[in-house]
């Protein structure tokens, strides 16, 4: 059933709103739109010595996308342009386009993995970190 | 003659699908219409007993064709109240507006302007940028009301002696709000501009009489007016259709080729380059014919009080809003509304889970979306085979999305 999709876990990362917002000063910030629904993300990262020290995130978008952008923004800190490469494996993994196990807190999206039409709104988030971060 | 919505749903095959052990509650046509028996039985016929190419055979499946395909295009003109040559097949309803674009934009001048609105579809704005872009043409946009409706109020302002288009929808894919032609038409005729409008979300909803709303141009597709898809329309005017230049060239299209010089064939040939979408223009004026069969004073009633069922059971939601007309008075049976706190694409998703098939997003609708500074909506777009169960089923869905995901 579809509304499986949307467990506790995936709605309670949306209701967390970890790092929604603005940076007061940030190093870099790039903005991704999924031109085929219209969701918008906006990143703000300060990165000291090529790692994030800060991360904020603006999300125009659904509950997927959300619940993304907070996990992303929990786990980011500290990590450098190659950690996030290492998370998005792991967003990945949970929805199905690479084989393995996901970690937490990525493994709440695999309600994601069926969902075909639905996996960009887990990558939205991503995408617009690493343009920030390039 | 009554309406026995039963009757029109067990001509759809797909409404008896049971997908994942719910039954199907498609109310998402403003997208993609289903389509009927006799559609799909001629579209059969056609592939099992009359296929091969058409005009140029000798043959006899060639002969079959070429008249099926020809039928086809009365069987359109005869719905849309005009003549056969007038009818032009095309790819789809965004390739017709695409041809005028192209064609009938060759004809106009640097400076010249076009006069769109604010809640035009995607198809019905990109074309004419490209027009811009390659021409030097103009555009105006008439703002939309904060209830979705273009704001005729503006024509006067809007409407200039350079004005020499005007292309609108004549229901819109978001709000369901149906233009006042009247208005448009004589706004248009007082600068002598042509008038276009898309009739994507209005054909589905009955025969028109374009001579009698005085316009230069209608488009509408195939597969929202539940016909197959790949086909779309394009009637104009004669005089206009003979005055264009071809949109795309190759076979069927031409008087004479030679390395020196082509000429053109006669409308709507000239618009109909290379082998056309045949089958599906078949289906399509089968759809056309299905579609005149109904008693529309009696279906209109009865999409109407789906569209009042909708809106009622939204009310009574906490947190709906509708965008669009608030009753019944100017709108055909599209409602597009907002859940306070959840997104549409949730909304809809939500919805999937109780059979429940809607569209939502920006619908191709980005500058309308801006206008009311929205992500998008969720979209209800009745047809005649609806009833009162999709309906039910639908605010069952909007009542759990509301109670679960805010």
């Amino acid at each position: 059933m579809s509304d499986e999709l949307y467990q506790a876990r995936i709605v309670a990362l949306a209701k967390s709103k970890t790092g929604a917002g603005k940076l007061a000063a940030p190093t870099k910030s790039a903005r991704r739109d999924n031109p085929l629904c219209g969701d918008r993300v906006t990143i703000d990262v300060r990165v000291d010595d090529g790692r994030i020290a800060e991360i904020a995130h603006q999300v125009r978008g659904c509950l997927l996308c959300q619940a993304s952008a907070a996990a992303l923004a929990g786990a980011a800190v500290g990590r450098d342009a190659a950690g996030i490469a290492e998370l998005r494996h792991d967003a990945e993994r949970a929805i199905g386009r690479e084989t393995g196990k996901a970690n937490d807190p990525f493994d709440a999206f695999e309600p994601v993995a069926n969902h075909k039409s639905r996996h960009e709104c887990v990558l939205l988030p991503f995408e617009a970190l690493t343009d920030a971060l390039s | 003659m009554t309406f026995d919505v039963a009757a029109v749903r067990r001509q759809f095959p797909i409404l008896s699908e049971i997908i994942d052990g719910r039954p199907v509650h498609y109310l998402d046509n403003g997208a993609s219409a289903q389509t009927p028996l006799a559609v799909i039985d001629a579209v059969r016929a056609y592939e099992t007993t009359s296929r091969a190419n058409v005009l140029r055979g000798v043959h006899r499946l060639a002969e079959r064709a070429t008249e099926l395909y020809e039928n086809a295009r009365a069987d359109v003109a005869k719905f849309l109240g005009v003549e056969p040559m007038e009818i032009v097949f095309t790819g789809g309803c965004t390739a017709a507006i695409n041809l005028v674009a192209y064609s009938y934009g060759q004809l106009l001048e640097p400076g010249d302007r076009i006069l769109l609105s604010e809640l035009e579809h995607h198809s019905n704005i990109v074309p004419w940028q490209l027009l811009r872009q390659r021409s030097g043409v103009e555009l105006d946009m008439i703002p939309v009301t904060t209830d979705g409706q273009i704001d005729l109020g503006l024509l006067t302002k809007l409407v200039t002696p350079k004005t020499k288009l005007i292309s609108l929808a004549h229901v819109s894919n978001v709000t369901g709000a149906l233009l006042d032609v009247r208005k448009v038409v004589e706004a248009a005729k007082s600068v002598g501009a042509r008038v276009m409008l898309d009739g994507a979300q209005r054909a589905p909803h009955g025969p028109i009489d374009l001579r009698a709303l005085g316009i230069d141009f209608y488009v509408f597709a195939g597969h929202k007016a539940y016909g197959p898809n790949g086909v779309g329309v394009l009637w104009a005017k004669p005089e206009l259709l003979e005055a264009m230049p071809p949109f795309h060239g190759g076979g069927s299209m031409i008087g004479r080729v030679t390395f020196a010089e082509t000429t053109w064939a006669p409308p709507p040939r000239r618009f109909e380059a290379g082998t056309p979408p045949i089958g599906p223009a078949i289906g399509l004026g089968t759809a056309c014919t299905w579609m005149a069969a109904l008693d529309w004073t009696a279906t209109h009633d009865h999409e109407m009080g789906l569209v009042q069922r909708v809106l009622d059971g939204l009310q009574k939601i906490d947190g709906t809003q509708i965008l669009g007309p608030a009753g019944l008075q100017n709108r055909y049976p599209v409602v597009s509304f907002m859940l306070d706190g959840v997104h549409p694409h949730d909304v809809a998703q939500t919805l999937d889970a109780f059979g429940v098939a809607v569209r939502a997003g920006h619908h191709c609708a980005q500058p309308l979306m801006d206008r009311f500074d929205l992500d998008g909506t969720t979209r209800v777009s009745i047809a005649p085979y609806n009833d009162n169960g999709d309906i039910d089923a639908l605010l069952t869905g909007v009542r759990h999305a509301a109670n679960t995901l805010r």
